[in-house]
């Protein structure tokens, strides 16, 4: 208890060179634990793209190419699924729900998505939160879209305006026969999601009608002589009278006229039980009658995710080193005061003090600024995570959950400390050595 | 403890630094317990050296050390060490306080250090005790400044109640008053005779000046005492050495 309240009053004693220590290892340890807490907070957030989802099917082909356009709106599928084969495994016993989607379109750069009510009441991501809508009504008829909370925002889009679609990414070829209304306006949710525009697969079919030998019917080219409306009315491009094939019929008679689907790119699978998913997955996959896949969104995000993970490897190590200098700051903040502390040592030595306890004494100074360095970055951790969670969740899309330490992180802080204890022993051992060779007389 | 009654019994003692040339050698020297000896040394005799053999902090190479009738050199360390602060008080030259304490603290640090010091107090509590012999050496109005704040005389009264708080049989002063001028000089002198006689303390007194030898009972040149030292000794003027019979210093044979 002398050593320990000796230690901590000369620490105050020396409050300057004390405090700069402690700072520079609690930025230290919070950069190393800010790596770590972002690191977590990427991974989560990238496992969590998609949750409660059993099985994703899609047609055969690579399992990350799936994940890819299907969860995160990137690259193109080369071959759909047919409708058929859609509803054979959505009627599947083992199936409690799917969600459909059809991908291929766009509008100004984002994406394109038809799917069915399903994805409102059963898509989840990020622990099971499901989709909100900030404004309006979910697409449910043909002319009916909702817009993610990035396509709202950078488009400036409201409920109720008019949109076109593109065929393809940033194609050319506009549907303008078949003009979109904006119904609904998602809440942010800071996964893909945000930047893709969703419409029903009916309203996919409506868009492509007349294009099944691949190409649009002649009278509904947009560009080069397209129809009259176009070129007439270029400032509302896009905002494009009825559908002529079906004018006259109100919305509702018109989507009952049936656009039926054909064909889906992918689809979302709950299954009734958990435990089936497996032989799920193995029954799609083996299915004769056309070439399809089922992957396990958790597994295949996982094994992403570790394909990218040694960037994350670079960061921790870059954390460690900086870490490492902190300790070795105060090792020389340490080193060089043992000077200029001979005398109190011989003092203490005079009073009855051992070696041993002038060893201690520098020994728990370290620790102690190891471990209040330590305590510090925490704090700093922890304060500057509460403060810019909001902010990097809407400018990086990444939710940083302000959660107890990981066992890994204890084991850091762990380890900061123990360093600092060990380091200890450097200046310690000189003045041991000092304490021993000296004896009362101080040599300066 | 052996019957007759010796603070200090030194025999053959030879020490050096770290296997350099012996700075110490003294073939005998006795001081009788409760003396108070003005032991005189110029600088360069050995005296610090001497002095840390004797408080336990440096072990003779060869001889014996017996402090208060025990055998030093058969000691362990950690036990020259409690030794040290159970029996021990020791004042410096200067410098005496450690800066991050306040003047209360450093004078309680001894009690602190090892109980035998706190069972030996007159007052309860440590802070009583460093009251008492704080007003004894006149510097009680001190102890609530920081030790930044005091003169050197001070510092030097605050060093003092510090090696008498729990009355140590051994009270060792290294030129505790080289630093003050010479109407504090004796003041202090005084003071620190005065305490140590109320404590029953043997004082063991170090100085090359020997215009204080008058203010106590017996003196000792070291000059005379160390051969090791003799050379340096022999240059400063040499009074008459005087030696009564409560102190004794062998010259031992001119081998």
């Amino acid at each position: 208890m002398l050593v320990l309240d000796l230690a901590l009053k000369s620490l105050r004693n020396r409050l300057l060179v004390t405090s700069l220590t402690v700072g520079s290892i609690a930025l230290s340890v919070a950069l190393l634990l800010g790596v770590e807490k972002t690191r977590t907070g990427m991974r989560e957030s990238f496992s969590n793209t998609i949750s409660q989802t059993d099985l994703i099917v899609g047609p055969k082909s690579g399992t990350i190419q799936l994940l890819l356009y299907s969860v995160f709106g990137m690259g193109s599928p080369t071959q759909n699924i047919s409708w058929e084969a859609y509803e054979h495994w959505a009627s599947h016993p083992a199936v409690d729900w799917t969600i459909p989607y059809a991908l291929g379109d766009s509008h100004r750069g984002f994406r394109v998505i038809g799917t069915d009510e399903n994805f409102y009441e059963h898509y989840r991501y990020r622990g099971g939160q499901s989709i909100e809508l900030a404004e309006g009504e979910p697409a449910l008829g043909v002319h009916d879209v909702a817009i993610g909370s990035q396509v709202a925002e950078e488009l400036g889009y409201g409920i109720g305006d008019e949109i076109a679609v593109t065929h393809g990414m940033g194609g050319f070829i506009q549907h303008d026969e078949a003009p979109f209304r904006i119904s609904g306006i998602l809440a942010p949710t800071f996964t893909p999601v945000d930047r893709a525009i969703y419409v029903t697969m009916e309203g996919v079919e409506a868009m492509h009608e007349g294009w099944e030998d691949g190409v649009p019917p002649a009278s509904a080219m947009s560009f080069g002589g397209g129809p009259p409306g176009a070129e007439e009315d270029p400032g509302e491009a896009g905002v494009v009278p009825d559908d002529p094939e079906h004018a006259g019929e109100s919305p509702e008679e018109h989507a009952a006229h049936a656009h039926e689907p054909t064909q889906v790119t992918a689809f979302f699978v709950g299954a009734t039980n958990r435990r089936d998913v497996l032989s799920l997955q193995r029954d799609i996959s083996e299915w004769s009658e056309e070439p399809v896949m089922a992957v396990l969104p958790g597994l295949a995000l996982s094994e992403m995710w570790d394909g990218l993970g040694y960037a994350e490897e670079g960061l921790r190590l870059v954390g460690i080193f900086v870490v490492i200098v902190g300790l070795l700051g105060m090792l020389v903040s340490l080193y060089t005061s043992l000077d200029a502390r001979r005398r109190e040592m011989a003092i203490l030595r005079a009073v009855g003090a051992g070696p041993v306890r002038i060893l201690s004494l520098l020994v728990l100074e370290s620790a102690l600024l190891a471990t209040l360095g330590a305590i510090l970055g925490v704090a700093v951790v922890y304060g500057g995570l509460s403060l810019a969670q909001p902010w990097v969740e809407s400018e990086f899309g990444l939710y940083l959950p302000v959660a107890g330490l990981a066992p890994v992180e204890y084991a850091y802080l762990g380890a900061v400390i123990l360093a600092g204890f060990l380091i200890g022993f450097v200046p310690a051992l000189k003045a041991y050595r000092t304490a021993l060779h000296d004896g009362l007389a101080v040599r300066v | 403890m052996t019957g007759t009654a010796l603070a200090v019994e030194l025999e053959g003692v030879r020490f050096s630094y770290g296997g350099g040339p012996v700075v110490l050698d003294i073939p005998s020297l006795r001081l009788e317990a409760g003396t108070r000896t003005f032991l005189h040394g110029p600088s360069g005799s050995g005296k610090t050296t001497l002095l840390g053999i004797l408080a336990g902090v440096l072990r003779a190479d060869s001889g014996s050390v017996r402090v208060l009738g025990e055998d030093l050199t058969s000691m362990s360390g950690p036990r020259r060490d409690a030794f040290r602060a159970r029996h021990i008080g020791y004042v410096f030259q200067m410098f005496n306080l450690i800066p991050y304490l306040s003047v209360m603290e450093n004078i309680v640090l001894p009690v602190r250090m090892h109980a035998t010091r706190r069972r030996r107090m007159r007052e309860a509590t440590p802070r009583a005790e460093a009251h008492r012999l704080a007003s004894a050496l006149e510097i009680d109005h001190a102890l609530d400044a920081s030790v930044g704040a005091l003169s050197v005389g001070q510092q030097q009264r605050v060093a003092a109640c510090r090696a008498l708080i729990g009355s140590p049989e051994l009270i060792i002063a290294d030129e505790p008053t080289s630093s003050l001028d010479h109407d504090r000089r004796d003041a202090f002198l005084d003071l620190l005779l005065e305490a140590c006689e109320g404590a029953g303390s043997t004082l063991v007194f170090v100085s090359h000046d020997r215009t204080l030898a008058s203010h106590f009972q017996q003196e000792v040149s070291l000059a005379d005492a160390n051969r090791a030292g003799a050379a340096a000794a022999r240059a400063v003027p040499k009074g008459d050495g005087r030696t009564t019979d409560t102190a004794s210093v062998g010259a031992g044979g001119p081998d």
